[in-house]
């Protein structure tokens, strides 16, 4: 059975939904219930990194040979990509809103995901505006690569060299410093993977369509 | 007479029992958080039948394409 995981999809996906809005969490001011958004807010975010991390993958792909179809699937996974980070930062506007009492702070986590966000909207203009498909893969794979590697700094590094509202900043290593129990460790990594693999699928699913697009008008 | 008040203990008996006994009474307490949970999963699992749907017909379209 080659959809294995597409199954394993729904059942994590049901899984965190259910366990995430049930099972105990940590007792917190300011937080309340809203820690419960961990299950939800912070995958989006791990999601869009994964889908933009295999799209360097296939630009990496695409430029050592001719084939176009990495490019199509360099593509895709960054369109899925925004997809996510459209949704990390509006549940993290919602999020923000109800907890450090403004929709939008001047944390540098935030400003450095938007300016991501627009660096990757740029990717998907430059594309639109290269007529030809062959100088289209090439320039947009330099550019993905490049794209990735501001993620890194703008999301990866400076959130962690000065302070951040945001948990496991401010000079702090990630993970170690969430107030994370055992019980939210257990719906909080099914819940990154479910996550994953949602956005794994729909942008496997867009790569397809756009292999059709491709076998029919050529 | 006693035939009867001893029926009527009886029922009182199984009717107090039956209080004791936890049924889906937590559906309604607990700010019915249950009830958002059911929404939810119907949301999730409405979307994800979407996804499935369009897999399948991306699927039967993929078989039917000119050239693999």
């Amino acid at each position: 059975m080659k959809y294995w995981w597409k199954v394993l999809t729904v059942i994590l996906l049901s899984y965190v939904l259910i366990a995430g809005l049930l099972v105990e969490v940590p007792r917190q001011i300011i937080l309340y219930e809203t820690i419960r958004n961990l299950y939800f807010h912070v995958p989006m975010w791990f999601s869009m990194i994964f889908l933009f991390f295999i799209s360097v993958v296939y630009s990496v792909k695409s430029l050592s040979g001719t084939d176009l179809k990495h490019d199509r699937k360099a593509v895709e996974l960054v369109n899925t990509g925004i997809i996510f980070g459209i949704l990390g930062t509006l549940t993290g506007s919602i999020w923000a809103k109800f907890t450090w009492g403004a929709w939008w702070t001047n944390d540098v986590k935030l400003n450095g995901s938007a300016i991501t966000m627009l660096i990757y909207l740029a990717y998907i203009v430059l594309r639109g505006s290269l007529e030809d498909e062959q100088k289209r893969a090439r320039i947009s794979a330099v550019y993905n690569i490049f794209a990735f590697v501001l993620l890194i700094v703008f999301i990866g590094i400076l959130p962690r060299m000065t302070d951040s509202l945001h948990p496991g900043n401010g000079g702090n290593p990630g993970f170690n410093n969430y107030d994370l129990d055992d019980n939210m460790k257990l719906v909080f990594y099914p819940a990154v993977l479910a996550w994953i693999l949602l956005g794994w699928w729909i942008a496997t699913l867009r790569f397809r369509i756009s292999n059709l697009q491709q076998n029919l008008f050529t | 007479m006693r035939f009867v008040l001893v029926i009527l203990s009886l029922f009182f008996s199984i009717s107090g029992l039956a209080q004791s006994i936890e049924m889906a009474d937590q559906m309604r307490a607990n700010g019915k958080i249950y009830v958002v949970v059911a929404v939810l999963l119907i949301i999730l699992i409405g979307l994800l039948v979407y996804l499935i749907s369009i897999d399948r017909k991306v699927s039967r379209l993929e078989k039917n394409s000119p050239k693999k």
